[in-house]
């Protein structure tokens, strides 16, 4: 067990470093793109990833910087990305809202709510039918169950018993509002049973949990006994989007207090040495570093804006 | 009169429809928030308890309700803060709001309202960005509007939300900090009825929302050169107000459609085939300034290329009123300085005091 939580450590370790220092230069205005930071649920992204193979496929959202980097995805590329340059993940044309890294598997994030969910579900889809090993996982949101998109996409992967995780970061807002503003009072995972899959609710600050559900979740997937679905309890640390915190007038008083208590990494950080965690920041201080550096140096894209080749694809199936 | 923010504006529309119709509320993701859709709906949801309101992320299924309680004595307002978002409600909007009237026999109609913001800022990208007014002004049963200005955008708001008829109203983000003139109390600016911003007899420039911001600084730098351009700001896209068009064009024998959205199958297309179709003599072959035929690149060193702005315009209106090359070249030169010299200028940014990040 020691061998898997130092790794769940530090990938939440890393992650946190990383958009803290997002969060830190973000000001300076060079990243010029609505970023969206995960301080707070890095266990999630930590612990699914964790459990996962590089032939499976991850999809997330607008909050997928965690994700992208559990998931292997280049470092290097994604600040590049943020900066809006060449060297980028997209070719500078996406921003943080639009990651893909196919090296890792990481198939895509994007911005519109719900929208990457039957993606996923249509990666299972074709696994299947060409008979390719791998499953696909979708991360998304608590307020993505409220779009239509997501329980058709649900309801089809079930019904074909498709490869397909489902994780939903449950952590209670949309924007600025509360989930009980949104939704009845009935846990998210009552929904994907409803569809008639396996769900499970777990406490998302604990990447040692979450690794131990998907895991389960990930090995009766493989086997071909169709989707299933993980609803982790969370809580996001910084405003829905941008560096700072929310201001006390968005959310109950205390309540980012009490979250901040239940911090997956100081959690977790209780089982290692100081020494331990120090060499480990040192290595991943050394990494952003060069990142940002990257970042920096590259050249800006130019873009050509009567090209159509960056709009439709030339070549015909030959 | 005072003068009011276009945010400004729209709240005092929504807010005098609200005090005066109990039928009205406004709904939408974000709209009783503190930021309160960039200031359009702040204040609201304490002033009218239980009539304004947020709504789960469930466009399409929200949009049904919407024409729901439409047809059954209510008048709803739906707020979105990215026209993209309402993408996901393009059933119930076209196939639903738009048709219902008309597929039962003129029984039923839908008064609603569905105000969509284009978004415009720090690289809000391929989907955070789309000005898509043609895509619903393609649909018949749909009204679809665009104001330019404060004054506007309060009447027209309102003359919308007494329409009977689903109208979109549409707002660019460059517009919400943008002031103006905005006469007090209860008033309609009519659907269908294009306003001449600056009357001229040369080249007639038709501009949709925020091009009709650009177009008038091009006016002002062409008056330079001794060319009266006529600037007609289109406030409604569908219906189309074809007589003031078409007045202008046959005075000036010039057109250039400046609108938000892409070039292809959009605005312009409509208005210069429209102008053709009227048997307007044009001295010199039409212009469309549009964005290119391109979903909006993320990366800031992009957006100063990607979108359109004055200079384009400016140039078009010199080629199109004879000035020599070289002439058009020092001209637009002299523009650009002039612009990119406006303390924190920036194609990515609306105004300095805009920090990011939407
Ligand atoms: C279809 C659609 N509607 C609305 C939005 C605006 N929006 C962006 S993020 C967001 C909140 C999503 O909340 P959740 O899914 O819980 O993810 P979180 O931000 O909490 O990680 C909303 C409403 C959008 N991007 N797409
Ligand atoms: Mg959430």
């Amino acid at each position: 067990m020691i061998k898997i939580d130092k790794k769940l450590f530090y990938e939440m370790l890393r992650i946190r470093m990383v958009e803290e220092a997002i969060a830190r230069e973000y000001p300076k205005q060079e990243m010029r793109c609505p970023t969206h930071l995960c301080i707070g649920q890095e266990a999630i992204a930590a612990g699914v990833c964790a459990a996962l193979k590089k032939e499976d496929v991850v999809f997330s959202t607008h909050r997928s910087h965690g994700h992208y980097l559990a998931k292997g995805g280049s470092l290097r590329a994604m600040i590049a990305e943020l900066y809006g340059k060449a060297t980028g993940c997209s070719e500078g044309i996406g921003g943080s809202m639009h990651l893909i890294d196919l090296d890792a598997n990481f198939l895509g994030a994007a911005p519109i709510v719900a929208s990457t969910i039957p993606v996923a579900v249509g990666v299972a889809f074709s696994r299947t039918m060409l008979k390719k090993p791998g499953i696909a996982v979708c991360f998304f949101g608590d307020a993505a169950v409220e779009e239509g998109i997501a329980h058709e996409a649900m309801n089809f992967a079930v019904l074909r018993k498709l490869p397909v995780l489902f994780v939903c970061e449950n952590n209670m807002y949309s924007t600025v509002t509360n989930i009980l503003d949104r939704q009845a009072r009935r846990p998210i995972a009552n929904l994907a049973s409803g569809h008639g899959m396996t769900a499970q609710t777990v406490d998302g600050q604990d990447s040692g949990a979450v690794y131990t559900a998907a895991n389960k979740f990930v090995g009766f997937i493989r086997n071909g006994k169709g989707p299933g679905f993980l609803e982790c309890l969370t809580y996001r640390f910084l405003e829905h989007c941008g560096p700072h915190e929310d201001g006390p007038a968005l959310r109950p008083a205390g309540e980012l207090a009490r979250w901040k208590k239940n911090d997956p990494l100081s959690r977790m950080g209780r089982l290692f040495k100081g020494k331990e965690i120090d060499s480990m920041k040192e290595k991943i201080s050394k990494e952003i570093r060069d990142a940002f550096s990257f970042a920096r140096k590259s050249p800006f894209p130019s873009v050509n804006r009567e090209d159509e080749r960056l709009v439709y694809k030339e070549d015909h199936q030959s | 009169m005072r003068t009011v923010t276009y945010a400004q504006a729209i709240n005092e529309a929504q807010e005098i429809a609200l005090t005066r119709d109990p039928s009205v509320f406004v709904i939408g993701e974000g709209v009783p928030d503190a930021k309160g859709i960039f200031g359009t709906t702040i204040g609201l949801a304490q002033k009218f308890p239980g009539r304004v309101m947020d709504m789960p992320v469930a466009e399409n299924g929200m949009t049904g309700i919407c024409v729901g309680a439409a047809i059954s004595g209510m008048r709803p307002i739906m707020v979105h803060a990215r026209m993209d978002f309402t993408l996901m409600s393009f059933d119930a909007i076209v196939n639903t709001a738009a048709k219902w009237y008309f597929m039962f026999g003129q029984k039923q109609s839908v008064p609603l309202v569905i105000r969509m913001v284009v978004g415009r800022g720090w690289g809000p990208g391929p989907q955070h960005s789309q000005s898509l007014q043609a895509l619903f002004a393609h649909i018949p049963g749909l009204k679809v509007v665009m104001p330019a200005v404060p004054a506007d955008a309060k009447g027209l708001l309102l003359s919308a939300i007494g329409d009977n008829n689903p109208v979109i109203f549409i707002e660019h983000r460059w517009l919400h900090a943008l002031t103006g003139d905005v006469p007090k109390g209860y008033y309609e600016v009519p659907i269908g009825n294009a306003r001449v911003a600056k009357a001229g007899r040369d080249v007639t420039i038709v501009a949709a929302s925020y091009m009709t911001i650009e177009a008038m600084r091009a006016a002002e730098a062409l008056l330079q050169e001794g060319i009266a351009a006529e600037v007609v700001d289109l406030r409604s896209i569908r219906p189309l107000d074809r007589n003031t068009i078409v007045k202008s064009v046959q005075k000036t024998h010039r057109l250039i459609v400046a609108d938000t959205g892409w070039k292809s199958f959009g605005i312009g297309a409509e208005i210069v085939a429209m102008v053709a179709e009227a048997g307007v003599h044009f001295a010199m072959p039409p212009v469309r300034i549009a964005l290119p035929d391109m979903p909006t690149p993320t990366s800031p060193a992009l957006a100063g290329s990607y979108y359109p702005t004055g200079i384009d315009i400016l140039r078009s209106a010199l080629v199109l009123c004879g000035r020599k090359q070289t002439v058009v070249a020092r001209i637009v030169k002299e523009y650009a300085a002039a612009i990119t010299e406006v303390p924190g200028f920036s194609p990515d940014q609306p105004d300095p005091t805009f920090t990011g990040p939407f």
